[in-house]
């Protein structure tokens, strides 16, 4: 008993995985001692601020810089004409595409980046960008993705007469790309040939990632020795590395990047902005540092906008509610560059999990991307790549097709979840599930609710409002995500050519204590308190011992990022695995030390204890000292390690979430009365920081679901360009949740995790737009398209003849 | 443009300083004075994560001009810990997880700071009121209530066993 308690105490000094570690980066946050960005301050730094178009689409006849060249303070203002020896004028997107750095010759989007302004202080140059004089010629305006594809306006003209895109054939001028997944005419037959067919379009806005602290960098250019150093909102330092040099030619071990401590991403800080590229031609131009921050405005109408996915349905099945087949078509606006964030070969991201949770034996999938003016971007806000809108479409058309069935939803989705004994289970879109148990997670979230009382006081709510005697109806949302993360596997996931592997590099100090550096980069999920905890846990020492650094390119190893929920399914099992090889060579350390051989010794906690023998025993502090200090034949010394993972398969994480919503009809006004979330994750690290992480993701699912939106007039002027007109929820519109788990390892992943901060924004969506639509159900509501603020849920209401 | 002789009084310690009449506080505190706590998140007031303490009130300090400030004690997050140790609500944000990027968490813990001496013991909804000018991205609120409820339950005791 004694022994089991010392072990007890043993394995909780660690702090290992599984414990609610308090997060060690909060020390500095809570007080104000943050190192972000625009806190990077260095002598005679300038500033850089962007004269940006007025219009969405024109030409540009001249402009003028004598105004604000002349004013006191201003060192440089950079154009398109600047750029282009250096062949800067243009830089290439993520998704093959290229996009003007400034603008050569015409704008194409409002807010677009004319010419860069660089001054003593941030005051001087926004004075200046006033008094940069540009003559426009207003040209003909595409914002519906629609109309661009059988109009005759030229978007771009650069490209106007190339058939062949970076994904195959164009078929307009204004069209990207076609990109097809699945069985096309099996399924088309199958939806033909079924008893029950449902058809709708579903919608999935342009919205904004929003992250508190806008997009930065700052550019030090040291002319004597030739070294560059870069700032900035990076949520991939390493792969800003590689394009900065391959850009600008400056050799890349001449080119430090650091992403410091980053104000939250959530997709926004992916891509590479004009912004980054003028703050380093300007450090290289003035020889001297260069900082641009963007204001919020800027963000919002100029940085990567999420989604605007016009996603066409069909979902067939049999009068008993068994799916058949799915067909989806997708219009997705990109805006004026294809600028989308996803590995290279996936111009849709991952969108064929549009299948989601369900056994679904043929589908098809089709996407035609579409240049409009509009800003570019098409980055994963808080999910990975185009899994919302997948988990959006088919949450919704399951919602559709119970309609069509009469059919409770609940039940629908229960006959259909993929079994757990089909695990690993490929789907009809090419993908292997790696694991889970959709039917457990799913009774548990009803019984958590109490699903039958909630239907049945529904029915009652809808009597009552048909006799007058109640305004409000409630609504009960359903979802079952399944999501798709972990990216991926280097033979088909790649970004501008580098391989999605990650990586940790191990240094065990002689006193017992390390610091490992990882490839990814953290913005607020407390990478240095839960990969801290990972290794911990697999090579024995405290994780209050162990120092997690990420984001300085000269120092950590080669990763590409953190983004798509990648970091603890890549990251965190190159930490597992790179801890194991320190475990392995401290094995043979031990086995020397006890004068046994290596396989007489196992495991415990954190020492290598001999067989039979428990009172024999060295532990990792003891072995990391001896390591530095002893000359151990055929043993180099030192302790250290380094893992570069490729993951052989993505995870696959999944989640029941409902939603119990009261709406008053008459004023269109929401209340959620409920919200429960239940998530697997597979193993969980931190149970504390995965609880933060799905508040979180599901405060950004209401956002979106309820009212934020990214949105065009006919001009395409931008009508949401501040925080009086973008929704983001505070404390008293944020309503309180309940968080639940189940538990399913990855089978593939060395400890078994499979990554959850997105989770909760690709289920909480559906979440809350089902429940909207369930409210109206009775009243035979099939789709209205989000956000549902008050106005459009007041309309709806109307459109049914709600008011009387 | 002309500079004007300012006086402020910034986490007790009283300074003299030259600042356009067009100079945001905010830009006065970070780069003039060196505290890097208050930051910029919208420059119209609607994020919060500027928020200082200006003569007893929660104040956008990216939407006040510092010569507005002049003659006045202004307190940042730098300013909330004891000679002790952190403040019991820096201490309680990290006990329940009440930040994640940690951008908006100055500005939230300087309001929730002045919330509790304006209204010491207040309950859920009233903490939910009471930080609405603060934006949060990360976090969701919930454990930012938690750990300013938390705060006040802590302050309260101790302030019930110094009497």
């Amino acid at each position: 008993m004694k022994d089991l308690e010392d072990r007890q105490e043993r394995i909780d000094n660690l702090k290992g995985m599984g414990c609610s570690r308090k997060r060690v980066e909060d020390a500095r946050f809570t007080q104000g001692k943050g190192n972000y960005v625009d806190d990077v301050i260095l002598p005679g730094m300038l500033h850089g601020d962007f004269v940006r178009s007025p219009y969405a689409h024109a030409r540009i006849k001249s402009i003028n810089i004598d105004a604000a060249m002349a004013l006191d303070g201003v060192v440089a203002v950079l154009t398109a004409k600047d750029l282009e020896p250096l062949a800067l004028h243009w830089m290439p997107t993520l998704a093959g595409d290229k996009q003007m750095v400034l603008a050569d010759g015409k704008v194409l989007f409002q807010g677009q980046e004319v010419a860069f302004v660089v001054a003593k202080d941030r005051y001087v140059a926004a004075d200046a960008v006033e008094l940069v004089e540009v003559e426009y010629e207003e040209l003909p305006v595409l914002v519906d993705p629609f109309e661009a594809l059988q109009s005759d306006v030229v978007l771009r003209e650069d490209i106007k007469d190339e058939k062949e895109g970076a994904h195959g054939p164009r078929r307009h001028h204004n069209h990207i790309f076609l990109w097809e997944e699945g069985d096309k005419e099996a399924t088309e037959q199958v939806l033909d040939e079924a008893e029950v067919v449902a058809e709708e379009m579903v919608y999935y806005h342009r919205t904004h990632p929003c992250p508190l602290e806008p997009c930065g960098s700052v550019a030090s250019m040291d002319k004597i020795n030739g070294k560059l150093t870069l700032w900035g909102t990076f949520q991939a330092p390493h792969v800003v590395r590689t394009v900065a040099s391959l850009l600008s030619g400056i050799e890349e071990h001449n080119i430090r990047v650091i992403s410091p401590d980053i104000g939250g991403g959530f997709g926004n800080k992916v891509g590479v902005y004009p912004g980054y590229v003028c703050s380093i031609v300007a450090s290289i131009v003035t020889g001297q540092p260069v900082k641009w921050i963007e204001d919020r405005m800027e963000n919002l109408m100029a940085t990567a906008f999420a989604r605007d996915y016009w996603m066409k349905g069909k979902i067939s099945a049999t009068k008993e509610g068994k799916i058949t087949g799915l067909h989806c078509h997708v219009t997705a606006d990109h805006g004026a560059f294809d600028a989308c964030a996803d590995p290279t070969k996936f111009p849709a991201g991952f969108f064929h999990i549009c299948t989601g949770s369900y056994d679904i034996p043929v589908a098809y999938v089709g996407v035609d991307g579409v240049y409009t003016n509009k800003a570019p971007g098409g980055v994963a806000y808080r999910c990975s790549f185009r899994v919302t809108e997948a988990a959006y479409f088919i949450e919704r058309m399951i919602e559709v097709l119970a309609m069509e069935l009469n059919m409770d939803a609940a039940e629908l989705r229960r006959i259909n979840f993929i079994k757990a004994d089909q695990f690993p289970y490929q789907s009809a879109l090419g993908w292997e599930y790696d694991s889970g148990d959709y039917h457990t997670a799913w009774d548990k979230a009803l019984a958590a609710v109490k699903y039958d009382e909630l239907r049945a006081e529904q029915a009652q709510r809808v009597e009552d409002f048909k006799a007058g005697k109640t305004r409000k109806l409630l609504g009960i949302g359903l979802t079952h995500f399944t999501e798709i993360v972990g990216a991926g596997p280097v033979k088909n996931c790649d970004i501008l050519g580098m391989g999605m592997f990650d990586s940790c590099e191990i240094r065990i100090h002689p006193t017992g204590s390390a610091i490992a550096r990882l490839g990814t980069i953290s913005q607020g999920q407390g990478h240095a308190t839960t990969f801290a905890q990972i290794l911990a846990s697999e090579i024995g020492l405290s994780a209050d011992s162990i120092t997690i650094e990420e984001g300085d390119t000269d120092t950590a190893p080669y990763g590409l990022g953190t983004y798509g929920s990648r970091s603890t399914p890549v990251a965190g099992a190159a930490t597992a695995m790179a801890g194991r090889k320190i475990r392995a060579k401290a094995q043979m350390i031990a086995a020397y030390l006890l004068e046994v051989h290596d396989n007489d010794l196992e495991w415990d906690v954190d020492r290598f204890v001999v067989k039979g023998a428990p009172e024999r025993f060295k532990t990792m502090k003891d072995i990391a000292y001896a390591a530095y200090n002893q000359a151990i034949p055929g043993v180099e010394p030192g302790l250290e390690a380094v893992s570069y993972y490729d993951p052989p398969n993505m995870t696959y994480p999944f989640g029941a979430y409902i939603c119990v919503m009261e709406i008053d009809v008459d004023t269109g006004e929401h209340e959620i009365r409920q919200f429960y979330a239940l998530d697997d994750c597979g193993t969980r690290i931190n149970p504390m920081v995965i609880e933060g992480q799905v508040h979180g993701g599901l405060t950004e699912a209401l956002a979106i679901a309820m009212g934020q939106e990214i949105a065009y007039d006919d001009m395409g002027n931008c009508k949401t360009g501040t925080l009086m007109d973008f929704f983001i929820p505070t404390a008293v519109e944020t309503p309180h949740y309940t968080t639940d788990h189940t538990e399913t390892p990855s089978p593939h992943h060395p400890i078994g995790a499979k990554g959850v901060g997105e989770s909760p924004n690709v289920g909480g969506v559906p979440a809350f737009s089902n429940a909207v639509h369930d409210a109206f159900r009775a009243f035979g509501l099939r789709q209205s398209h989000m956000p549902h603020d008050h106005w459009r849920i007041w309309k709806t209401a109307n459109d049914l003849g709600l008011h009387g | 443009m002309g500079k004007q002789i300012i006086t402020l009084t910034v986490n007790g310690e009283k300074h003299e300083v030259a600042a356009e009449p067009r100079e945001l506080l905010v830009h006065t505190l970070r780069e003039t004075l060196k505290l890097r706590g208050p930051h910029v998140g919208c420059e119209t007031s609607h994020c919060g994560a500027c928020t200082v303490d200006i003569n007893g009130k929660s104040v956008k300090s990216c939407t006040m001009f510092a010569v507005q400030a002049d003659g006045t004690e202004v307190t940042t997050i730098e300013g909330i810990a004891t000679p002790d140790g952190m403040h019991v609500l820096q201490e309680m944000f990290r006990e329940h997880h009440g930040l994640q990027c940690g951008y908006c968490t100055p500005g939230m813990i300087t309001r929730a700071y002045r919330l509790l001496q304006e209204n010491p013991n207040p309950t859920e909804e009233e903490v939910r009121f009471g930080i609405a000018g603060n934006l949060c991205r990360c976090t969701g609120y919930q454990n930012i209530v938690k750990a300013i409820l938390a705060a006040a339950a802590e302050l309260n005791a101790a302030k019930e066993a110094a009497q």
